[in-house]
């Protein structure tokens, strides 16, 4: 019979304390989390020699499927929040999770997402030192939601922030736009594409430091949820600026682009889990772009727009024969307007 | 000396800047009457000495007013002269809080035509004469109070001559604040589409007409924005426009010098003529005659024809000099706003026309050219600009306290609308706000034109719809604490008819049949977009009662530009086995990724569903039209499927029977049929119209009777099809109902906000009463 989870895993008693020492412990296998103690006690010392400042995110992730071509949610709840740190400058240090099991989850399935979850912060280079684990009743959630925190150093003189972002600076995104959103589709059977479109579920902390290598970065945001217009639109509105896309420059895997030209779906507007949006200098944007292009997260790395004085803050996209359009933070779903 | 007594007469309206205290100069000089004239803050005040008969008076004045002159409301009351005048005077007038009624730019009058062809005249061929009766107004004003230092006549300083006609109450100019003459005023000049002058004056004009004749494009300054104009009876040069444009299809407007012109073009009756000849000179849509010279590409595949007589003295000069008519299409790139500024025009339009010809007076206000048809011996305004704005659009009863409302209207044919002092005041059309620039400007409009009109902002009125660019701006601007109202779409439609039919604030419930692409429609339904309904509604409240049933839109927007895409989603509806008829007209459709989309349809991927009568007319037009894969511009199927239907009607119009339901299945099945038996696409296309038409006006007779209603609203911009609305109409007169049109106000998007700034009035009034 299918081994399943049962409210007895959220109970407190052994057979929670079986999950976690066979299930959990041996794929993190680190030397805190064995510990076994209510918190993770972390050396101060080896951080305050690494930065001056400490970064700290969250984030939750509740995701239908929850495994889908190129990623699961538990490599998604670690670079969710790790590419929160590494935009921020952050070097990212370590994790909590939260798991949110529903009854009846097939042992099986959690298994492989822990296990994906694990490899994914070896990758990223950061541990997982505390957590906790509930049941809940069958239908009070879907499967899984995870939670993770996570806290990061910043070196000292690193500056980065959308105030600091300026005019005559240029866009710059790592790769193809609304890989994820597409892949998800594609996975809930609501689209059944031929060929196979992978989510860019990644970290993006190593690519993060081969760009701060290679110049300075004025500011970063990773383009999740209302992808990269929803970025562009923060950006503008705290920097007060314009910013102007060229949509020819827009890097667009060919099948997201089949699916938008179709079903009408902007890939600016679509999520990402693996793509972030920099603002560089004009003269430190070919060096950024290159050291972006030579490293594995980011080899269709591309200048998308530029920076400009405005007198109240806009994102525009500039079309082909000069047509011009406003790309306005999205407001829920996209819906047709004209009349 | 000693005092008298008197009577003092108050005039309001637009009185000022109009050759109205001239007017009663002369009137009161006629009867002998002593007193004076002059503005203040009202209007005008005019005083009598007694004895005077104060009330014929008053009759002679409305009878023989001044042609731009607009009289709101007389009152008399008596007065005492503490020195009795000796004769009648206009006076000096009285500083202070300003009247801010600016008149509309005005055709040319019969006097200033005849100043500029009579030899000798000091204003032979001069293209910027003008006087009280006519001329720029609006276009030109920067501020009140209207004077011409606030013009961008302020340039040009008069002459002796031209100061003399100005300071004399006698003459056709005095204080007509753009009064020029060649010595003193603006001048034109010609310049090649690098920007370098090529020749001045009237050398200029000769010039260009010589480019035209020859077959260029020549861009030309007139009042509110630049034109693009070429030989209309020339193909290669209409085509080279079309091509420089990117404009592929979209029917060019004419201009004509006179009404003998425009007879070889177009049939007309005598209300078109009378609406081509009115003060205002806006483009009407006339049916053209089948020998008219005109060149194919003008308006291939419209039924209607735009014309336009010259209306400004340069226009009349080239028009007599050109001998034919010219295409007359606003100056603006492809989706960009019509050019004002002569930088601008040189950047944009320079890459489109060979020759510019421009003058030195700056456009102050950008003013499209207005759209008018005449429909049942009314006319009916599709397009709202030059010669209506600014005059405010008086209010039916009960909106008299109507005050601080500014409603930002829709997103696409844009304009917004201010409620003053119980009058609403209508902004100029300004387009799709999607477009960065005109964006820009309608930002810059909402803030300039409340200025100009002395105006207290108390709330704010916009479109329910969550993703509107002008909702966004007004919840935006209401940050600062004051109320904004959400508007329904089309409540806003049908109360902006209303108001365009005299119906007062507390008029009873009446029905109302609003077709339009697409707005929002709230919770009343299970579908959030309309654009088919039959509403039971006043000012305050509005019901959905029933309407077309939903259907996919599918890829959204983009579904209101490709034709194809609504076939599919009506097909997949109505005629499940569609896909079994082998018609050519089906095959094309099969070449679509029909895959794809049906599962997009299946999951509501940017599908949703929308009760769109505009879709619908789309879906048709790409089964019987060659308008199947995209529409080059809005409403274009839908034309040509209407122009299509037009060629199939012989003789009187008859309306059918009126069904019981609204059967979009039987509807498709029976153009199927017709297809597969060969039927002529005409009678099709009638059959179409006609089947819809009185489906629909079987449902608003029941709806009618069942709420005892017995007046209907026709609104929404799929109303401007005037076949249908002429079915329409025949079928609901026909039983007795009331049918209210629009005819003032736009029944396309551009008459939202009116309708917007009414409702959310009427809703605060509601709640004072009540509280
Ligand atoms: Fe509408
Ligand atoms: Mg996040
Ligand atoms: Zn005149
Ligand atoms: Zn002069």
């Amino acid at each position: 019979m299918t081994e399943r989870i049962t409210l007895a895993h959220g109970s407190g008693g052994q057979a929670m304390q079986r999950l976690i020492k066979e299930r959990f412990l041996a794929q993190f296998d680190n030397a805190e989390l064995a510990r076994m103690e209510d918190q993770a006690q972390l050396a101060l010392a080896p951080m305050m020699a690494a930065g001056d400042r400490l970064a700290f995110a969250t984030d939750s992730f509740v995701v239908d499927p929850i495994e889908f071509p190129g990623g699961d949610i538990g490599k998604l709840a670690v670079c969710g929040t790790v590419n929160d740190l590494a935009v921020g400058g952050a070097l990212p240090h370590s994790l909590s999770v939260g798991l949110i099991l529903e009854e009846g989850l097939e042992m099986a399935v959690l298994d492989r997402l822990i296990t994906s979850l694990a490899a994914t912060a070896r990758a990223a280079g950061v541990q997982v030192v505390t957590g906790d684990t509930k049941v809940v009743h069958r239908g009070s959630c879907d499967k899984i939601f995870i939670n993770t925190s996570g806290i990061g150093v910043i070196p000292s003189h690193r500056q980065l922030g959308a105030h600091r972002v300026q005019p005559g600076d240029l866009i710059l995104v790592n790769g193809t736009l609304g890989d994820h959103g597409a892949a998800i589709l594609q996975a809930r059977g609501e689209l059944a594409l031929s060929g196979t479109l992978e989510s860019d579920c990644q970290p993006l902390n190593g690519l993060v430091e081969a760009m701060l290598a290679a110049g300075p970065v004025h500011a970063m945001r990773d383009a999740t949820r209302g992808g990269v217009a929803a970025v562009c639109n923060e950006i503008a509105e705290v920097a007060g600026l314009r910013l102007t896309l060229k949509e020819s420059a827009l890097p667009i895997h060919p099948q997201v682009r089949g699916i938008s030209e179709i079903l009408g779906l902007d890939p600016l507007l679509m999520a990402n889990e693996g793509k972030l949006v920099a603002f560089v200098a004009a003269e430190h944007a070919e060096a950024v772009l290159a050291a972006m292009r030579a490293h594995p997260s980011g080899r269709e790395a591309a200048i998308i727009g530029a920076v400009e004085p405005a007198a109240s803050h806009q994102v525009l996209v500039e079309g082909l024969y000069g047509t011009c359009r406003q790309l306005l933070m999205p407001v829920g779903e996209q819906l047709p307007r004209i009349c | 000396m000693s005092s008298c007594n008197g009577i003092a007469i108050r005039v309001r309206g637009q009185v000022q800047g109009v050759g109205f205290r001239p007017f009663i100069w002369q009137l009161a000089r006629e009867s002998h009457l002593r007193g004076d004239v002059f503005n203040d803050s009202e209007g005008v005040l005019i005083r009598l000495c007694q004895p005077v008969d104060g009330d014929a008076f008053i009759r002679t004045m409305r009878e023989r007013l001044p042609p731009l002159a607009r009289v709101d409301a007389v009152e008399s009351s008596p007065c005492q002269f503490d020195e009795a005048p000796t004769d009648f005077a206009i006076s000096r007038s009285v500083a202070g809080v300003v009247n801010t009624r600016i008149a509309p730019d005005t055709a040319t009058c019969p006097a200033c035509l005849a100043d500029i062809v009579r030899d000798g005249d000091r204003r032979q061929h001069y293209p910027f004469t003008n006087c009280t009766h006519c001329g720029p107004r609006f276009s030109i004003i920067r501020q009140v109070p209207y004077d011409r230092p606030f013009t961008s006549m302020a340039d040009f300083p008069l002459c002796p001559a031209c100061q003399q006609e100005y300071d004399n109450p006698a003459d056709r100019r005095f204080h007509a604040q753009p009064n020029a003459c060649p010595e003193c005023g603006p001048s034109l000049t010609l310049y090649d589409n690098a920007g370098h002058p090529l020749a001045q004056r009237e050398q200029a004009l000769t010039e260009a007409v010589d480019a035209l004749r020859a077959g260029q494009i020549v861009a030309i300054k007139a009042l509110g924005g630049y034109h693009l104009a070429v030989d209309a009876s020339n193909d290669q040069a209409v085509s080279t426009l079309r091509q420089r444009k990117h404009r592929p299809s979209k029917p060019f407007a004419l201009m004509v010098a006179d009404l003998a012109m425009a007879h070889t073009l177009v049939q007309l009756n005598d209300a078109e003529a009378a609406a081509l000849t009115s003060p205002a000179a806006p483009i009407v849509l006339l049916r053209p005659r089948t020998d008219a010279p005109l060149a194919a590409s003008v308006a291939p595949g419209m039924a209607q024809l735009g014309v336009m007589l010259a209306s400004n003295p340069l226009q009349h000069l080239l028009m007599k000099r050109m001998g034919r008519a010219l295409v007359m299409t606003s100056g603006n790139a492809s989706g960009r706003p019509p050019c004002i500024d002569d930088g601008h025009a040189l950047a944009e339009l320079g890459p489109i026309a060979d020759r510019l010809l421009a003058h030195n007076r700056a456009i102050v206000n950008r003013v499209d050219d207005s759209i008018v048809m005449v429909e049942g011996g009314q006319r009916q305004l599709l397009r709202r600009a030059r010669g209506f704005v600014p005059s405010p659009l008086p209010l039916p009863g009960g909106f008299e306290q109507a005050d601080g409302v500014l409603a930002y209207g829709a997103d696409l044919k844009n304009t917004f609308c201010v409620l003053r002092q119980g009058q609403a005041l209508l902004s100029a059309h300004l387009g799709d706000l999607s477009d960065p620039q005109l964006f820009a400007s309608y930002q810059h409009n909402l803030t300039r034109f409340p200025a100009l009109f002395d105006f207290q902002l108390r709330q704010r009125a916009c479109d329910s719809h969550p993703g509107y660019l002008s909702s966004q701006l007004a919840r935006q601007h209401s940050q600062d604490g004051l109320p904004c109202h959400d508007i329904d779409h089309h409540h806003a439609h049908l109360a902006a008819c209303l108001a365009d039919n005299g119906q007062p604030l507390d008029t009873a419930p009446v029905l109302g049949l609003v077709l339009d692409g697409l707005g929002w429609g709230g919770s009343d339904t299970e579908h959030q977009l309309w654009g088919g309904e039959i509403l039971l509604a006043d000012y305050r409240q509005c019901r959905y009662l029933e309407g077309l049933p939903p259907v996919a839109l599918p890829g959204g927007d983009l579904a209101a530009r490709a034709p194809w895409r609504n076939l599919v989603a009506h097909l997949d509806e109505a005629c499940h086995d569609w896909e079994e008829w082998s018609l050519p007209e089906l095959e094309r459709l099969q070449q679509k990724p029909l895959g794809l989309l049906r599962q997009g349809i299946a999951s509501g991927l940017n599908c949703p569903e929308a009760s769109s009568a505009g879709r619908l007319f789309d879906a048709a037009a790409a089964l019987l039209t060659p308008v199947f894969e995209q529409q080059h511009f809005e409403g274009e199927a839908a034309m040509v499927l209407e122009g299509l239907a037009w060629q199939a009607v012989k003789g009187e119009l008859t309306p059918l029977p009126e069904p019981d339901e609204i059967d979009l299945s039987a509807l498709w099945y029976g153009l199927l049929q017709g297809l597969a038996s060969e039927r002529p696409r005409p009678e099709l296309a009638l059959q179409f119209h006609q089947q819809l038409a009185a489906a629909l006006a079987g449902r608003v007779l029941y709806q009618a009777r069942h709420h005892q209603v017995d007046r209907v609203v026709l609104s929404g911009g799929v109303m401007q099809n005037r076949l249908l609305q002429r079915l329409l109409v025949q079928s609901l007169n026909g039983h007795g109902l009331i049918v209210l049109r629009h005819h003032h106000v736009p029944a396309n998007d551009g008459g939202l906000a009116l309708g917007q700034a009414l409702i959310a009035w009427a809703r605060q009034t509601d709640r004072k009463e009540q509280a």
